[in-house]
């Protein structure tokens, strides 16, 4: 299969709007599930306004939060694709770009020293495009994630020490989601990187939070961190807005990788209750657009 | 815990009468103002011509489209989508706010700090939380961009909206020191000694 620049553009500027008006169904059953088990009326009644907001999105097919984020396109390669790399990432930049211009949208995105914004959601190294690969035959997956500001801020990483063990790593997670409270807008998806490098580890996490609700840790040592701080971070009251209630966290999902024997890496990365995402799927017969 | 609907601007008395947990509905004017906003009218000194005594400020940075000047669009921007951003990142700027501008109201999510506590007791001021994420909502509260100023920081200008039903947003800090977040602080840390016990971990 040989990848098409130009649809690759078309989605990337598709995938951009799409993600920022419409929650996939993962979430929005979360938000049931969240509505339904809520005990604290302040919390119930923002759950409420939340699920409302996402109707009124719908409904006037308008942005589900006023934070366009920071652009992440996640590209996922096949097997027997043909392609130019560079190119690729030329038309997702375009793409983004035009979504910007076209939409329009607000840009968040600025130079880091100078704060000027160019006003076309791109800057230097961003949109962010992460690139992987797969088995899948003729299959080009392109995953866009606008990631919210109040959420990436909260962002840690601690190079805990083997001494510290697994206690470390349940101990800083719990200790970030009470200092993050209502700043990261709960309820939130808490994605956990364990192990690997300090940058593998920082990637881990951020993978996690992507994740869809439901999804499970494909180590079973991961897994089971998931349930155990799924509960705790749930028991500690902090709720939506954090402003009390039972429902901080949807889940926190955890990603694993091995790590050297002198260290013990733990980063949190956290995603909003406005967990946006869309994914566009290349193959021989098209693109499909989904979640 | 009272609901209260307030038309923009108002008075110290109308703020000192509002509790924390209170609800309230603001209804004409609103001004939106950001990080850079405020960076440049008390880090840089710039002032504004728009008057902002007696009125709430909302934490934002609108989705606004450029269009010609009209009746509807006075500024010359239709709004597209307007909501809140993390309020603690400006904390600093609360009581600067407060004294040169004579701001009363703040609006944001995620709640504010120990200074801004202080100069909402000492100047008269309330933080109203509201609902971060929902903006698509809180766009239809929205009826017009009116006013733009220090617009080189688009889209952290200083935006003049008017409003209409504006809430109902939540008394999150009051003028007598009262702040919802603190009952949260309080149940977050007593759990969390549970919550380490039941992990198995020390401390």
């Amino acid at each position: 299969m040989k990848l098409d620049l130009e649809a690759v553009e078309e989605a990337a500027k598709q995938l951009y709007i799409q993600a920022l008006k419409v929650l996939p169904d993962d979430i929005k059953e979360g938000f049931k599930r969240l509505d339904a088990s809520e005990t604290d009326p302040t919390g119930k009644s923002i759950l409420a306004t939340m699920i409302k907001n996402i109707e009124v999105a719908e409904e006037t097919n308008n942005l589900l939060c006023q934070d366009t984020g920071i652009p992440i396109y996640n590209v996922t390669i096949g097997r027997g694709v043909e392609m130019d790399g560079h190119a690729m990432k030329e038309a997702i930049r375009r793409g983004c770009t035009r979504a910007t211009h076209e939409h329009p949208l607000r840009s968040s995105v600025v130079h880091p020293i100078t704060r000027e914004n160019e006003h076309t959601s791109c800057g230097r190294r961003v949109p962010v495009i992460g690139i992987d690969f797969s088995d899948a035959e003729n299959e080009v997956v392109i995953e866009m994630v606008p990631k919210g500001s109040g959420s990436e801020n909260g962002s840690f990483l601690k190079m805990c020490i083997p001494a510290e063990g697994v206690n470390g790593i349940k101990a800083f997670v719990v200790d970030k989601v009470i200092e993050a409270g209502g700043r990261v807008c709960p309820p939130t998806i808490v994605g956990v990187g364990v192990g690997g490098t300090s940058d593998l580890c920082t990637k881990l996490a951020k993978t996690a939070a992507g994740r869809p609700l439901g999804s499970v840790c494909e180590d079973p040592e991961g897994a089971a961190l998931e349930v155990e701080l799924s509960d705790a971070v749930n028991s500690l009251g902090i709720g939506p807005q954090g402003l009390g209630g039972d429902s901080t966290a949807f889940a926190v999902h955890v990603e694993t990788a091995a790590t050297h024997i002198t260290m013990n890496p733990v980063a949190v990365n956290i995603m909003c209750h406005s967990a946006r995402r869309a994914r566009a799927t290349f193959t021989p017969a098209g693109v499909d657009f989904g979640f | 815990m009272a609901h209260h609907e307030i038309t923009m601007p108002c008075t110290e008395d109308d703020v000192r009468k509002l509790k924390a947990g209170d609800t309230v509905t603001l209804q004409d004017w609103l001004f939106g103002i950001r990080d850079a906003t405020q960076i440049h009218m008390f880090d840089h000194a710039r002032e504004t011509r728009l008057d902002l005594a007696g009125h709430a400020v909302i934490h934002t940075a609108p989705n606004a489209k450029k269009v010609p000047v009209s009746n509807s669009c006075p500024a010359g921007y239709e709004s597209i989508c307007i909501g809140t951003t993390t309020s603690m990142r400006m904390e600093r700027f609360t009581r600067p706010l407060m004294e040169r501008e004579g701001v009363r109201m703040i609006i944001g999510k995620g709640g504010l700090g120990e200074d801004s506590r202080a100069a909402f007791r000492d100047l008269g001021g309330v933080y109203l939380a509201i609902i971060g994420g929902t903006a698509a909502l809180e766009t239809t509260w929205i009826e017009q961009i009116t006013d733009v100023y220090l617009d080189d920081l688009n889209p952290e200008s200083l935006w003049q909206f008017y409003i209409k039903d504006f809430g109902p947003l939540r008394v999150a800090m009051d003028s007598h020191g009262g702040s919802l977040y603190d009952k949260v602080k309080e149940t977050g840390q007593a759990r969390r000694a549970e919550v380490f016990a039941k992990m198995g971990i020390g401390g």
